[in-house]
């Protein structure tokens, strides 16, 4: 059994299997991931910038990334990658299949990791910023995450971006869908990618249409996103993209944006966290089966009194009864 | 300790994730409606499968298996090349370092399974393959990898 400590030196002097070892393991959270998180950060300035891509599934997301990490590396950078897909609900199972679409262009050029949602909402949103973590401590950065955006959760990771890259196609998963998923809300970038394909253009205008009139709300103040054109399967448009998260990054550290922009997604994963750690908490002490529970199961209580009584309970730290 | 990640589907003893395989075909094969099928019939079986496709090397796959933390690698093979690619692909996994089982599925003679595991390749596996055999193909390789090294807690 190889000790976290070990494989940490291992991952920080580049070996591979290191990296994905740890990755695992903050993944399936926990005393390990914890000791990870802890030895991990005296290394983490957060200075690496971090990029979320979101969008429909089939927009040309990982293409596009493959893109954006080879701009990246060509500057320069050392990209890493986290493409977050979903699980089935079923089997707990999933098909990864954003490395290769990535790979495919990248040629190797970035540490990809595949992560599945694990059908754990709250796992996702502890596992994510805690890998991307461990992608800094080990000399990566920028570090991309891509989320499939369609479920309030994927949309919540990109809070750990400071730049959010949104991107629509024409047909499915366009311009309108998008608002009405609230994609649009989180959007640094907005790209229309498929140009090669009719509608595309229809698409941009939708979106000017929608920021001119002001109808996708949550937008900062300051900052209008700009639309650009991609054509992804050929890279066609990749280096605006490149180009437009750094002038977006800039922006936010020139208004003093950044450093707020971290401070909220550490509050929020604080706020995750002690969510899930109560969560476990109430949900041990109702399999226990504790009289309070009957009383409600019995019907001489209502669920929402023995949940007060309950609540009250748990936080004030009294032994179960 | 996730409802859905350790279900009975996935789970071998000693884990409490999904079993994770990087699937692939190497060189020149446009044979993919095999690996495709298999790539559903794992995921049904509850595992995360790590879908590489057509024309890997075996450097993509090691490289996939290292940042993905695959626990094996299921390969399938259409082009008669199997008896020079297995032995490349046990090399290229042991000169990592790493103790992943390798899993073979498609166009392989019956005679030639002996001789593939010698070579080291944990299962070889036909056309007409059910999901059940699969599934327990490779769960089973994993099983027998994590016999002699519990890596997993
Ligand atoms: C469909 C097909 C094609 C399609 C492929 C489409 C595609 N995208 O996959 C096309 C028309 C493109 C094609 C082309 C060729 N083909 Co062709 N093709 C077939 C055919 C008829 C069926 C293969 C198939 O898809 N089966 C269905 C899937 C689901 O079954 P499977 O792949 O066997 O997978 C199952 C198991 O083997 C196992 N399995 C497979 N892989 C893995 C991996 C793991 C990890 C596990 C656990 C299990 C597992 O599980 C699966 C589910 O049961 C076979 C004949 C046959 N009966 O197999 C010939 C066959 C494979 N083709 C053959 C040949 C020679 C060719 C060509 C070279 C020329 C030609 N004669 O047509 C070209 C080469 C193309 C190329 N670039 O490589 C030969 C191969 C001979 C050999 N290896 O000794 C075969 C056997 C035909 C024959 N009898 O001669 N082919
Ligand atoms: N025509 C066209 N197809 C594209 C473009 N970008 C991606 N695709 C294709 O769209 C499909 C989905 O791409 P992928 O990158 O996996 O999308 P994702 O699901 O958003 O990550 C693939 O078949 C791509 O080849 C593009 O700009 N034009
Ligand atoms: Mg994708």
């Amino acid at each position: 059994m190889t000790e976290p400590g070990d494989l940490l030196e291992r991952a920080i002097a580049g070996e591979r299997r290191a990296l994905g070892r740890l990755l695992s393991l903050v993944e399936q959270g926990g005393e390990a991931a914890d000791e990870i998180a802890e030895m991990v950060h005296d290394r983490t300035p957060g200075e690496a910038p971090v990029i979320g891509v979101t969008g429909a599934p089939g927009t040309g997301k990982s293409t596009l990334v493959g893109h954006l990490v080879k701009e990246m590396a060509g500057t320069g950078g050392q990209p890493a990658v986290l493409a977050v897909d979903p699980s089935s609900p079923l089997t707990g199972g999933a098909i990864l299949g954003d490395r290769i679409r990535m790979d495919g262009v990248a040629g190797g050029r970035a540490f990809i990791r595949s992560m599945a949602t694990r059908g754990h909402a709250g796992g996702l949103a502890l596992a994510v910023p805690a890998a991307l973590r461990l992608f800094e401590a080990c000399g990566y950065g920028p570090l991309v995450v891509e989320t499939v955006g369609v479920g309030q959760v994927e949309v919540d990771v990109t809070r750990t971006a400071d730049t959010t890259v949104v991107m629509v196609a024409p047909g499915m998963g366009d311009a309108v869908q998008a608002n009405k998923s609230g994609l649009l809300e989180v959007a640094d970038v907005l790209v229309v990618n498929k140009a090669d394909r009719p509608g595309a253009d229809d698409t941009r205008r939708d979106l000017e249409h929608m920021l001119d009139l002001g109808r996708i709300t949550g937008l900062a103040q300051d900052w209008r996103p700009e639309i650009i054109m991609t054509t992804a399967t050929t890279g066609t448009g990749a280096d605006q993209v490149h180009q437009a998260i750094q002038t977006h990054r800039a922006h936010l550290a020139e208004t003093a944006q950044l450093e707020a922009r971290r401070q909220a997604s550490i509050h929020q994963e604080v706020l995750d966290r002690v969510t899930q750690h109560l969560g476990t908490k109430a949900s041990q002490y109702l399999s226990t089966q504790p009289a309070a529970l009957t009383e409600a199961l019995e019907g001489h209580s209502t669920p929402a009194a023995t949940a007060a009584k309950i609540s009250k309970r748990l936080l004030s730290n009294q032994p179960p009864s | 300790m996730t409802d859905m990640a350790d279900g009975p589907q996935a789970a071998v003893a000693g884990r409490t994730a999904p079993i994770r395989v990087v699937l692939a075909k190497l060189g020149l094969d446009g044979h993919d409606r095999g690996l495709k099928v298999v790539a559903r019939m794992l995921r049904d079986a509850g595992m995360e499968v790590i879908y590489l496709g057509l024309r890997q090397t075996t450097d993509t796959v090691i490289a996939a298996v290292e940042q993905e933390d695959a626990d094996v690698i299921g390969l399938s093979m259409h082009n008669a090349g199997h008896l020079a690619l297995a032995p490349r692909i046990v090399k290229a996994v042991s000169d990592a370092g790493l103790d992943v089982p390798v899993v073979i599925g498609g166009i392989v003679p019956e005679a030639d399974v002996s001789a593939l595991k010698e070579m080291g390749i944990s299962a070889v596996l036909h056309p007409g393959a059910s999901a059940v055999a699969v599934g327990e193909a490779v769960r089973e390789a994993v099983r027998g990898s994590l016999g002699d090294q519990p890596v997993h807690d």
